[in-house]
């Protein structure tokens, strides 16, 4: 697609050989080299994501279900309109996007809080350090099991913490939301906190000095130079997030099994395809979650302008 | 001194950042130790009596014992096939000028934000066909569609960083090629594939929609989907103390991990990794 301005743009900050590419053997096979060994890493990425989605778009178009395959006939859009028609759908997107807004907001404001201490603090910077990996390290499956069990009625101890007496928090759509949200806050916390880590090193040290000398609080140092400054790695911390939350099943999958209202569009797609065997619409389903991670992505970088070569640590 | 008033503030702030992570562990833990009479009828943090009991029972149990060996092995072999394929890619895109740089990078990152769940009908329905369903090469096949992209932006961010002048140095110092990649090049970018290839098992290991999806028997089933099926030592007992004890066990290796190369995986998470 641009690989002619590709070419030119790399061809400008060559660093040996002459500046227009492909004339000399030497910048020739520098290239016939770079892509023998890129290559089968491109070639594998794109054939195991490229080729199942051209497939679910395919199999999207036929009703089809696994344990009626003689039945399998083309249908159109068909899968589309009734998965769009569906209130289903819209309660499992919604519910998606409560348990995306609620947590990656938590996780910021959490997630900025530890990012301050991991950087400030200097007696004991090992173990704090340590101990916030752990939440990333750990299965999401077990966090959700010790927080499903920590609220269950019979084999928790929230309940007699706080005196709540024997309420089922799994029994109603938004108690068992709220358990689902705490496992997710809790497990991918320290990643978004990492990352703004990362950020605040980059602010200089001066502009907080000279603020300090300007008689600025602390409360006012923090939003008029801190976050400014590292406004870049909020975002792709945001954006990376997000796009993690949308795709929640773990959690509810072990919590609830998506009843309560508590399913979400990657449970629905699993449970069309595997639970239902209906491929057709299952295959719909995925596509229409494929699409909204590209809208969200899209309103991210241009909406929001989230410079991702910050990402790509491209000076 | 000031330095030590401005310190009262962090530190409290590390105490609660330690009670945060460690308090639902310290919890699985626990109840990983309450007998199966116990833990349907207390509702208190520790247990009455200590037993290992959950133990021997997630031990004696197959499908545990065997979700382990698959889940090792596969994640062990998808990160490898990652690594070795990230490392040739990310050498590539830090020290040679080709048009296919920028577009294996933004590839990368299209795929991590890609989610995973999408490629689960289709896959359902060609590996069944081709015989794949419920294989290893089942699960390590599509979960090249993380590892990969994770390998490749952690390890182009640390090769970006490697003083590559010094095998030429080498070179001009009198060692041949051989010599300046094995004795220079090697030391410096080993920590960097050692870090992704943690973060890659890690990802490879907390695996989830795929392992349910695509496997139905002990044959392939990983830990976390076989934690979802388990049930007691018969079947009226609760789940919940072996469930607990088998996620003891796969936490420890995380935790063991996580303390002997902490400053490895924070340098690899905020240099270069962009999914969590």
């Amino acid at each position: 697609m641009t690989t002619t301005a590709e070419r030119e743009a790399t061809g400008g900050t060559r660093h040996k050989g002459p500046a227009r590419p492909g004339l000399t053997d030497r910048a020739r096979s520098e290239r016939r080299l770079g892509w023998m060994l890129a290559g089968p890493a491109l070639a594998v990425m794109v054939a195991v994501t490229a080729y199942p989605i051209a497939n679910a778009l395919w199999l999207s178009l036929y009703s089809y279900r696994l344990t009626n395959p003689d039945d399998r006939r083309f249908i159109g859009l068909s899968n589309y309109l009734t998965v769009l028609t569906d209130s289903l759908w819209w309660q499992d997107f919604f519910t998606t996007l409560i348990i995306t807004v609620v947590t990656v907001s938590v996780e910021l404001v959490i997630g900025f809080a530890f990012a301050m201490v991991m950087h400030r603090i200097i007696w004991g910077r090992r173990t704090v350090r340590t101990s916030i990996l752990i939440p990333y390290g750990i299965i999401t499956v077990v966090s959700a099991f010790a927080w499903r069990y920590a609220f269950a009625s019979d084999s928790g101890f929230v309940n007699t913490w706080f005196n709540l007496g024997d309420f089922a928090w799994f029994d109603h759509r938004w108690s068992a939301l709220f358990v689902i949200c705490m496992s997710e806050i809790w497990k991918t916390t320290p990643f978004i906190s990492l990352l703004l880590l990362a950020g605040l090193a980059q602010v200089p040290e001066e502009l907080q000095e000279a603020a300090k000398v300007d008689g600025a609080t602390w409360w006012q140092r923090l939003w008029r130079v801190t976050i400014p400054n590292m406004k870049a790695a909020i975002m792709v911390a945001l954006l990376f997030r997000t796009l993690d939350a949308w795709r929640v099943f773990d959690n509810v999958f072990v919590m609830t099994g998506g009843a309560q209202g508590t399913e979400t569009l990657s449970f629905l797609t699993y449970r069309q395809t595997v639970t239902r065997t209906a491929l057709g619409i299952g295959s719909a389903v995925s596509v229409l979650l494929f699409l909204s991670v590209v809208a969200i992505a899209v309103i991210f970088i241009r909406g929001f302008r989230v410079d991702l070569s910050q990402v790509r640590g491209d000076k | 001194m000031t330095d030590r008033r401005t310190q009262i503030g962090p530190i409290i702030g590390a105490a609660f950042v330690v009670l945060y992570t460690i308090f639902p562990v310290l919890w699985i833990v626990s109840l990983s130790f309450k007998s199966a009479a116990e833990i349907p009828t207390s509702q208190k943090f520790l247990p009455k009596a200590w037993t290992w009991e959950n133990y021997e029972t997630a031990f004696s149990t197959n499908l545990f014992t065997s979700a382990l060996r698959n889940s090792l092995g596969i994640s062990l072999i998808a990160t490898l096939i990652s690594v070795i394929l990230a490392t040739l890619a990310a050498y590539a895109i830090a020290r040679l000028e080709f048009p296919g740089k920028r577009i294996v990078l933004a590839a990368a990152l299209a795929i991590a934000m890609f989610p995973v769940v999408s490629l689960v009908p289709p896959l359902f329905d060609i590996w069944r066909t081709i015989g794949l369903y419920d294989t290893w090469p089942g699960l390590i096949i599509p979960y090249m569609s993380f590892t990969l992209p994770l390998s490749i932006w952690v390890l182009s961010a640390f090769f970006r960083e490697i003083p590559w002048e010094m095998e030429e140095a080498a070179q001009v110092d009198g060692a041949t090629a051989w010599q300046a990649f094995r004795k220079v090049i090697v030391p410096l970018a080993a920590p960097g594939v050692f870090t992704a290839a943690i973060l890659t098992f890690f990802f490879a290991w907390n695996d989830f929609v795929f392992g349910i999806s695509l496997t139905s028997t002990e044959a392939a089933r990983p830990v976390p989907a076989a934690l979802a099926f388990f049930t007691g030592a018969s079947q009226f007992q609760q789940p919940a103390g072996a469930i607990s004890a088998a996620s003891v066990i796969v936490t420890v290796p995380i935790i063991i991990i996580v303390l002997l190369f902490q400053r490895r995986i924070v340098a690899g998470l905020t240099s270069g990794a962009v999914k969590g």
